[in-house]
């Protein structure tokens, strides 16, 4: 083990892996809590009203609250004509 | 004036009441009178660990519903005159403790103490905030382990928000401290480095506290680890204690023990 682990080096150590994902984890957490609270259930409420014209999933509306400026963005992309 | 110390972590297990029990005791040691409050209701375990368990007679919410005054209710170290604990209660009333208790007693405290250490119960729940909500300052404890880190950032996240100081327009002063550390596993690869947990949670290194048999001997005994002199833990303590209070030191305990030869090119477990 000694002279192998040598040369089988920290690029994809167990540790290297946990700081990948605690990475990506921590910094989708950190935006969730910039969040006002009612962000997600107003979301909720905006695609019922959505959902009552056009068939869409929840999947296709995405909403961004701008931080500094109070804009708010809502996009949703509606099913392609068949 | 106070300062208000919590010792926090969101996940729980992870050296909060070893580690307030050190600080206490380290800041008393330093001639400053200190008050240990462990804010854990119906968990109550820091008496357990300052070695003073048989000695509770009234706790934290007696003192609240003026059932008993601050005065009965503080234990005096037997170590440490400057050193005072004041117990959780082992009620399972969840709704024991109350903003506007909590902040009488710590105004009654603030009067006579320099530094007030509140030991928070783990969670992000109503007692941790409650332990948090008038700190000055915050310790978080954290393990170099993927939970523990994730939730440090949490409890990063309820002090930046919840409490009194956010809510007033300021922040609290955040320290870390990197409790367990094994350093030949880091070597190894096999747990975070000081580094990376750095990288991720990006506030102030206070301590590294080594993984150490020392800790588990001192909870036994009930002696704070930090009157322990001789071992690692308790000077790893010693020295986030003198980082506390403006000193420059050095890290130590960060890197692993050097190996003889043979034990290096078969890979025996040191």
């Amino acid at each position: 083990m000694g002279i192998l682990s040598y040369f089988r080096q920290k690029k994809h150590s167990s540790a290297s892996v946990a700081k990948e994902r605690l990475q990506v984890l921590v910094a989708y957490e950190r935006s969730q809590r910039s969040q006002p609270d009612y962000l997600p259930q107003m979301q909720q409420e905006i695609l019922a009203v959505i959902a009552k014209y056009v068939d869409v999933s929840p999947q296709d509306v995405e909403v961004k609250l701008d931080e500094d400026c109070s804009i708010l963005e809502l996009n949703v992309t509606l099913p392609e004509k068949q | 004036m106070a300062e208000i110390i919590v010792v926090t972590s969101g996940k729980g297990g992870v050296g909060k009441t070893t580690s307030s029990a050190a600080i206490g005791t380290g800041l008393a040691l330093r001639g400053f009178k200190t008050a240990l409050i462990d804010f854990d209701v119906g968990l109550r375990n820091l008496d357990l660990i300052m070695g003073c368990e048989r000695r509770v007679v009234y706790d934290f919410v007696n003192v609240i519903n003026q059932e008993a005054t601050l005065n009965q209710a503080l234990i005096k170290d037997k170590r440490s005159e400057n050193l005072f604990i004041l117990p959780a209660s082992q009620t399972r009333d969840k709704d024991a403790l109350s903003v506007e208790g909590v902040e009488a007693v710590l105004n009654e405290l603030a009067k006579t103490f320099d530094y007030i250490v509140c030991d928070s119960p783990a969670g992000i729940e109503k007692g941790a905030q409650l332990a948090l909500y008038f700190a000055d300052t915050a310790i978080v404890v954290t393990n170099p382990e993927v939970s523990s880190v994730r939730d440090s950032d949490r409890i990063l996240g309820v002090l930046q928000s919840k409490s009194r100081r956010a809510e007033q327009g300021g922040s609290v002063k955040e320290h870390l401290l990197l409790t367990r550390y094994n350093p030949d596993r880091v070597q190894a690869g096999e747990m975070l480095s000081v580094e990376d947990v750095n990288d991720i949670l990006a506030i102030p290194l206070l301590g590294v506290i080594p993984e150490s048999e020392a800790v588990l001997k001192a909870s036994n005994q009930g002696v704070p680890v930090i009157l322990d002199n001789a071992s690692d833990a308790g000077q790893a303590y010693d020295d986030a204690i003198a980082r506390f209070l403006g000193e420059e030191r050095a890290h130590r305990f960060l890197d692993a023990q050097r190996k003889g030869f043979l034990s290096r090119v078969f890979g025996r477990k040191g």
